[in-house]
């Protein structure tokens, strides 16, 4: 069915369509065929579009009782626990809503790399994805700012410098970020407002992520380009619909788990005593899921070449469909890639976990070679694996394997070698 | 749009195109502007310390444009031990002379040039301080000995008023 048919039914209906087509709109979104092998990793994407409105909705509340000033900041947070009607339950999802967006973030982003759906002609999707990545860091630190406690004012505190290492303008760029010389009232005034800015934007990158997934459609698992609609799509509504829906409820049980039985434990114990510019805390970590690009930062011992290799992290993901340089999408189909590929899950583990331990002994040793081999992996295994690796025959439909009998590779090989 | 003098619309092109950067960095400037240090927080620019009370071997911490200071009184041994560093040795080489005017005074802001943490005194391997979040090392003089940071702690701008007073800034 194409869009450019649809008509609808009723005559106001029919009225209002000719004037702003919103009624084709949804009928493109109910009828968007969908591979039909599409697995539980795929539902991500709506699990995110959850977090998302959960985020902005319980911020927004949260925003009518904080006070935005460094002398009242930590009690109004206090005040929103105590004192205010259900306000420990709205800050307890919005302070664990976002550790469970970025976990949802990076299992969405991983069975992106698994799957090649940042391949032509994906890219666009993917560095959009990239920038609302990014974003997202950026918000979740400046929101964590915001309850001014110890690890608020000390984590703004060694991120503002990390500015400081640009050469010649470093001080002045602090400075303009701080407001002052110090991480202060302007500095908190100003991430209040750009936190709560931020979210909008992603919203807005969201449906640019969105649109640009329509045009070419969906990935699937095994990789393949596939005719719209045809034997091997479904339509989005019922099926992705109530497939997406089960996820998220399942999510939901694993964001209630922490919500209501252990809502402190991915925080820090540290941000609980109010900020105070005279006294570093012992153990400074960032909120767990930086903690990678946290390890990278520390691995290398120049102040300057350690922002660029953490900001360069970010960017080898961005330019990441032009490094690999291999025309089969799934990992499936890429028997060495799917071995590098589980490496690469091991090694960001393995610098999230030292980036959460002192930067010392054999810590930092275990961060270097883990920072080395992230690089290695993105610049070195990738772009040479596309033309060494030989890979397995993939199918010329989704229904091809579908109707073999699941997905069995040892009937498409022998396909192939009959052809 | 006649063809008659096209070097004359080209012309018009770049010079409205030129007025317009102009004309958007003149409205952009200030909403830049509004995020840096503002009058109120620079007129905080000095603060008067009375450090009559300070013994030898101890440190004061105070805060100067939200900012650590610490003044510390330094016992013979740390100055002795200051002085006989080689400048080789230094990452960032700085003389001690050039660094306490007075050698009992050591007057220095608190932060790790590192990332900008609070270092801790009496601690470290070379007597001085130890920054707790990256391991930067500091001796008795406040020079960066070991560790990530690049520079040894900043001295700012400071004089005696009195015997018991100082005033930093």
């Amino acid at each position: 069915m194409s869009d450019h048919d649809y008509q609808p039914s009723s005559k106001l209906g029919k009225w209002f369509n000719d004037r702003l087509p919103l009624l084709t709109l949804s009928n493109h979104l109910k009828e968007y065929p969908t591979p039909k092998n599409l697995n539980y990793w795929w539902t991500f994407g709506g699990i995110l579009t959850f977090c998302l409105i959960t985020q902005i909705v319980t911020g927004l509340t949260l925003a009518m009782h904080y006070i935005a000033d460094s002398d009242l900041a930590f009690s109004s947070v206090e005040h929103i626990m105590r004192d205010v009607n259900y306000g420990w339950l709205i800050r307890y999802v919005h302070a664990n809503g976002a550790s469970m967006f970025f976990l949802a973030v990076y299992i969405h982003i991983f069975r992106s790399l698994y799957y090649g759906s940042y391949k032509s002609p994906r890219e666009v999707i993917w560095i959009i994805g990239m920038i609302i990545y990014f974003l997202m860091m950026a918000t979740a630190f400046m929101g964590y700012v915001l309850p001014w406690g110890q690890m608020s004012f000390w984590g703004a505190t060694v991120i503002t410098n990390l500015f400081s290492a640009i050469p010649f303008v470093g001080e002045g760029i602090v400075a303009w970020l701080w407001g002052g010389f110090a991480v202060d009232n302007p500095t908190l005034t100003r991430f209040y407002a750009l936190h709560y800015l931020l979210p909008f934007l992603i919203l807005g990158l969201v449906v640019l992520h969105i649109w640009a997934l329509h045009v070419p459609g969906n990935n699937n698992p095994i990789g393949i380009d596939i005719k719209k609609p045809s034997k091997d799509t479904v339509p989005f509504h019922p099926y992705i619909v109530i497939k997406d829906g089960f996820a998220l409820l399942m999510f939901m049980i694993v964001f209630a788990f922490f919500v209501f039985y252990s809502p402190n434990i991915l925080g820090h114990a540290d941000n609980y005593i109010e900020a105070n510019p005279m006294v570093t805390p012992a153990h400074i970590v960032p909120e767990w899921y930086l903690l990678p690009f946290y390890a990278i930062l520390r691995s290398v011992p120049d102040k300057l070449f350690g922002v660029i290799a953490m900001f360069a992290a970010i960017f080898v993901l961005v330019i990441l469909p032009w490094l690999d340089t291999s025309k089969i999408r799934s990992a499936v189909f890429r028997p060495l890639y799917k071995q590098f590929y589980w490496i690469l899950v091991i090694d960001v583990l393995i610098l999230g976990y030292v980036g959460a331990m002192p930067a010392e002994g054999i810590y930092l040793l275990v961060a270097r070679v883990a920072t080395a081999y992230y690089f290695i992996h993105f610049l070195i295994v990738l772009p040479i694996l596309g033309y060494k690796e030989k890979t397995i025959p993939v199918p010329l439909s989704i229904t091809e394997p579908v109707l073999g009998g699941s997905p069995n590779l040892g009937i498409i090989k022998n396909k192939e070698s009959l052809n | 749009m006649s063809d008659k003098n096209p070097k004359r619309r080209e012309f018009l092109f770049t010079a409205t195109y030129a007025i317009g950067v102009v004309g958007v960095g003149a409205v952009a400037w200030p909403l830049i502007d509004q995020m840096n240090p503002d009058a109120s927080v620079k007129a905080l620019a000095s603060t008067e310390v009375d450090v009559s009370s300070v013994e030898p071997g101890n440190t004061i911490t105070v805060l100067w444009r939200g900012k650590p200071v610490f003044i510390r009184r330094r016992t013979q041994d740390e100055i002795a031990e200051a002085k006989a560093v080689k400048m080789e040795e230094l990452k960032h080489p700085e003389k001690d002379e050039d660094r306490a005017k007075d050698p009992e005074w050591l007057v220095m802001l608190g932060i790790c040039t590192h990332l900008g943490c609070v270092p801790l005194n009496d601690k470290g391997d070379y007597n001085g301080w130890f920054c707790p979040c990256h391991g930067s090392h500091y001796d008795t003089s406040g020079r960066i000995r070991k560790g990530p940071a690049p520079t040894n702690m900043e001295v700012p701008k400071y004089e005696f008023v009195n015997a018991n007073t100082i005033i930093i800034g």
